[in-house]
């Protein structure tokens, strides 16, 4: 049965539900239940965000392990219980800190299926949040997924509601290789309708939001409920937007932007990262590559500026891109003339 | 090491300050009018101020999340810091720091710091440039308990040791990583036990008392200067407020805090010790209580009427935009 | 007012419609229409579909114009007698006002609600009252949405239930051998437990030889019988189709087996394939449809065919097929009451909505 949940508690059930069903999965990071060797009460926090709240109560302190702040050691841990014979799940609080445990995440996680002619399994999530608008400065509101989307071995998903979030969750403990969750942190108390019962998304499967036939907008996490606002704005000046959302961008579903694309001839990339090397470039380059001759304006990349986030809320708020300038860059595609 | 009025008087309005700029701040922030995430220090006065005092401008500091406090007792310019947490444009960084990155470099305060364990290779290399460019100068590097924790802290603290850097470790334990304990986070109890495994000297100090913390500093400074290499200092404090605003706090006894505000507060020690031994008096500590609250009360007032930054502003301070 | 004047208006297909685009009309002004003409392509997010003159009379105004979009009870047309005044025509469409229709999560809109039969959770979907009830069964791999063009308009005069079958839409995956047999027992089950009493039983496809199975083991609980692309007819069925469905996991290959089942292709939406997909997503679902290929169509065939045990039957029987059908062949509707219609595929429920509601409702 389908009720509204929020982002927030659809991570909480997708954990919960996965970990009744299968004794493997462990949970563990700083303060996921919170109140470890303090006097007060236990399961304080639920995490940092209240994500976990209450799962501690239900399995215990054997499967939900607050850690010392020592994100390589936990983080590394995970890996390598992955390794053997578990299905853990670590947070990583805010995806700022992958700095301190890059290494265990890019060189050892990633590398260890192909690097070991394809005899190693590594079932490990590593869920974080990111994003701006937050007013969390510089170090804690970063977009960087597209880092991770980089490595070869890791599967990268970024999750623009509630009901993805926990198809893609489960789907990503289920799943034999290691999994950058990326949960952006303004989603959090955003509900839609999901589903009681367990379910997955596929990886590489991306959603097409919104149909239509003059411009293609491809957006990611937050950014996609931005594009469809832009969307509905452009559809009352006549004109007709298909509004997708890759949902993973490793694996990245290329060929539904490209059908889409190869139909509108014209394409917007809405990026929350930093302009170079991100997800907007990489899928623009891959449809100027695939679709040249479709394409009848350039691709335009909205994304935040090449700049780190700045705590001022009104800097924040032009740093982050809007539906205002999405609908700009489509006015503009539309408008091109070679 | 005797302290002489002056010292003692600056001493003191330094801690006021801090105390009084973090309780303002803590009701300025359940307006809502204040941005962002907030970890107060009230309650840690003493540490900051007992090791800062020891420094100039010219020594420097790697603070915590938790920062105010390192940058009040360093000098940063109070009303800047306000506009800062408010994140307007003549803040301290612009308004583009905020109170987790709070920072001013011409004070030898080289910022908060949202990265847990962000601090202490940073304190690293400021001292292996005072130690190389032998200026004499050290750098001190605060962490929490739950900072102790992190590989940088350990990768630091041997590399200081290897190196006989002039830096000096300063672990404000005050009991909580957010919610969790530092009697379970820390494996060997106190941190101090840590020192002997780096080979440096350890002392652990009462954070609740400036002067066994100034004493306990000034000896490692000194350590630090003559090229004797780092010291771990442990200083046992306990914070007033929540983790950050808004926490609920939970994980705390029932009456623990009203017990510390009660039983243990710096500045009431302070005042009871340097009054009782005549060093200082009453009247004095009085108009400098008047004076904090004037200045506090006119940074926040003047913080609120000031401009935000403009999208003129976004684009600076980089090498190349786009 | 003058009484004779009717206004064509945008239907409300399923609990999220609000609105609808019109795409095209497809008569022009003054063209004599009625009950069976289909006056205008009207599309939701979840599917388009012809609109059928209500009345008798002449399409006198064209009121929305292609490409627009109107809220549900918003004015597409205007139907009257060729005598009625322009004046009146005019005073008609400025005087029109959208009565306010709940949408999804709005008051009053019926929800679906949940039943315990014989320990499995089943999903039923309850509108209308009085009469001789309802009971939509839906097909392989559908569920009660299935019927969004046909329950509003026969919970107009009667009690309709539509239902998900065991293993699908909202139900519990548990489908036992998967056979024809396990899944009437459910649906009789939910008939005792809904209080029901006797009913039309209308079943599509696999639901079709379900609702036969049902009256033929429970005469007490069947009224009517209303087969509509059945399966139970006889043995052949597109047993690819079954694997290409069960196999499709995402939108495309889902979307290319969706268009098997109807004659005109485009009228799958992403939105129809969105919904399927995310019954077929729980877990759980794969296997159930699974064994029910293997309980109800082993090899490619169908297991059931109650041709023989219908003749027994004394209520009223209908067998209803789209030409087009592409599932189960047309030629099994022959030696029962039966009505091929044209233009239409498997899906002719949803293709030809109008007509096959006139067929349900003139049954008995
Ligand atoms: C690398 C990293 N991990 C985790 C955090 C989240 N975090 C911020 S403060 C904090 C607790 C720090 O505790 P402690 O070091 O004792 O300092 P205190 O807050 O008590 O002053 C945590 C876990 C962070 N900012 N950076
Ligand atoms: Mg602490």
């Amino acid at each position: 049965m389908a009720r509204k949940l929020t982002f927030r508690q659809a991570v909480n059930e997708a954990l919960r539900q996965e970990m009744r069903r299968d004794p493997t999965v462990i949970l563990l990071g700083e303060d996921i239940a919170g109140g470890k060797g303090s006097p007060g009460e236990q399961d304080a926090w639920g995490g940092d965000m209240g994500i976990t709240k209450g799962l501690i109560g239900e399995f215990g302190e054997r499967r939900v392990i607050d850690t010392p702040i020592s994100e390589s050691a936990f983080i590394g841990a995970a890996v390598g219980a992955a390794t053997s014979g578990l299905r853990p799940v670590a947070e990583l609080m805010f995806v700022d800190f992958m700095g301190v445990c890059f290494d265990q995440i890019f060189n050892q996680a990633a590398k260890f299926r192909y690097m070991f002619g394809g005899k190693a399994k590594t079932p490990v999530v590593i869920r974080t949040q990111m994003g701006a608008g937050y007013r969390a400065a510089a170090q804690h509101s970063q977009c960087l997924y597209p880092l991770f989307t980089h490595i070869p071995g890791l599967k990268c998903v970024v999750p623009s509601g509630a009901y993805d979030c926990k198809g893609l969750l489960t789907q990503a403990i289920r799943d034999d290789d290691p999994v950058i969750f990326f949960e952006h942190k303004l989603l959090y108390d955003v509900a839609e309708d999901v589903p009681e019962e367990q379910y997955t998304i596929p990886f590489g499967e991306a959603n097409v939001v919104r149909e239509g036939n003059d411009v293609t907008i491809v957006a990611l996490a937050r950014m996609v409920s931005f594009a469809k606002t832009a969307a509905e704005t452009l559809a009352k000046e006549g004109i007709d937007c298909e509004v997708i959302d890759p949902r993973t961008t490793s694996p990245l579903d290329l060929d539904t932007i490209l059908e889409s694309v190869r139909r509108t001839g014209r394409l917007v990339v809405v990026d929350e990262a930093h302009p170079r090397c991100n997800m907007a470039a990489d899928i623009a380059a891959q449809v100027a590559e695939q679709a040249f001759g479709a394409l009848r304006a350039p691709p335009r990349m909205v994304t935040a500026p090449h700049t780190p986030v700045p705590f001022s809320p009104s800097l924040e708020d032009l740093f982050v891109p809007s539906p205002e300038k999405i609908a700009t860059a489509v006015r503009e595609a539309r408008a091109y003339k070679a | 090491m005797q302290i002489n009025r002056t010292e003692l008087l600056e001493a003191y309005r330094k801690m006021r300050t801090i105390r009084v700029f973090e309780e303002r701040v803590h009701e300025e922030f359940a307006t809502g009018q204040m941005p962002g995430f907030v970890h107060l220090y009230a309650g840690e006065e003493a540490s900051a101020v007992g090791v800062c005092l020891n420094l100039s401008d010219d020594d420097k500091i790697c603070s915590t999340h938790r920062g105010h406090g390192h940058c009040i007792a360093k000098g940063c310019d109070v009303p800047g810091m306000m506009l800062e947490l408010y994140g307007r444009r003549d803040g301290l960084c612009g308004g583009k720091g905020g109170s987790m990155h709070i920072a001013d470099l011409s004070k030898g305060m080289m910022g908060a710091n949202a990265i847990v364990g962000g601090g202490p290779p940073l304190a690293c290399g400021a001292a292996l440039a005072a130690k190389t460019l032998g200026t004499g100068k050290v750098a001190v590097t605060f962490t929490g308990d739950g900072g102790s924790n992190q590989g940088t802290t350990f990768e630091s603290m041997n590399f200081a040791s290897v190196l006989k850097l002039p830096v000096v470790f300063v672990f404000e334990n005050n009991g909580y990583a957010e919610t969790t304990g530092s009697s379970w986070s820390v494996a060997c109890g106190d941190i101090v036990n840590r020192a002997p495994a780096f080979a440096m000297p350890g002392v652990m100090v009462d954070g609740h008392d400036f002067f066994a913390v100034h004493e306990a500093a000034s000896e490692a400074i000194a350590r630090a200067r003559a090229g004797e290499g780092p010291t771990l200092i442990e200083v046992k404090v306990d914070r007033y407020f929540g983790h950050h605003e808004g926490d609920s706090e939970k994980y705390r006894a029932p009456g623990e805090v009203a017990k510390l505000r009660a039983e243990k507060d710096c500045l009431k020690r302070f005042r009871k010790r340097v009054t009782e031994a005549g060093l200082l008096q009453a009247g004095e500590l009085d108009a400098i209580d008047r004076d904090v609250g004037a200045l506090i009360d006119r940074s926040v007032k003047a913080a609120l009427a000031a401009p935000m930054p403009t999208a003129a502003d976004l684009m600076t301070d980089v090498y190349i935009s786009y | 007012m003058n009484p004779s004047i009717r206004a064509v208006t945008v239907p409300k297909w399923g609990m999220a419609m609000s609105e609808g685009k019109v795409t095209r009309w497809l008569v022009a002004e003054g063209a004599a229409v009625g009950p069976g003409v289909e006056i205008v392509d009207v599309e939701s997010t979840k599917i388009a579909s012809a609109i059928e003159a209500p009345v008798v009379g002449v399409l006198r105004r064209r009121v929305a114009t292609e490409g627009a979009t109107l809220p549900v009870g918003g004015l597409l047309g205007v139907i009257a007698d060729a005598s009625v005044a322009d004046a009146d025509l005019d005073a008609f469409v400025a005087g029109f006002k959208v009565e306010a229709v709940a949408a999804d999560d709005g008051a009053g809109a019926p929800a679906p609600t949940y039943v315990e039969v014989g320990g499995n959770r089943l999903r039923y979907l309850a509108m209308g009252d009085g009469g001789i009830p309802v009971v939509l069964i839906h097909g392989f791999g559908g569920d009660l949405e299935n019927w969004l063009f046909n329950q509003p308009a026969l919970a107009a005069s009667r009690r309709a239930i539509a239902l998900d079958l065991p293993g699908h839409g909202g139900s519990s995956k548990a489908v036992g051998a998967g056979d024809v047999a396990t899944l009437a027992a459910a649906v009789a089950g939910l008939l005792v437990a809904l209080d029901v009493g006797k009913a039309h039983l209308v079943g599509h496809s696999l639901g079709g030889a379900v609702a036969a199975r049902v009256a033929i083991d429970h005469p007490e609980a069947a009224a009517a019988l209303s087969l509509i692309a059945s399966a139970g007819l006889g043995p052949e069925i597109d047993g690819a189709y079954l694997q290409e469905f069960i196999a499709a996991g995402r939108r495309r290959e889902l979307g290319a087996a969706l268009g098997k089942l109807f004659a005109d292709p485009a009228l799958v939406t992403g939105d129809m394939i969105n919904n399927v997909l995310k019954s077929k997503r729980l877990d759980g679902a794969t296997e159930a449809l699974t064994a029910i290929a293997v309980g109800s169509f082993p090899g490619g065939r169908q297991a059931w065919v109650m041709r023989d045990r219908l003749a027994g039957l004394t209520i009223p029987v209908q067998a209803i097929f789209g030409a087009e059908d592409r599932i189960i062949p047309t030629a099994h509707a022959a030696g029962l009451p039966s009505h091929i219609i044209a233009g239409a595929g498997h899906m002719v429920h949803m293709e030809k909505a109008a007509e096959v509601n006139r067929l349900i409702g003139g049954l008995v």
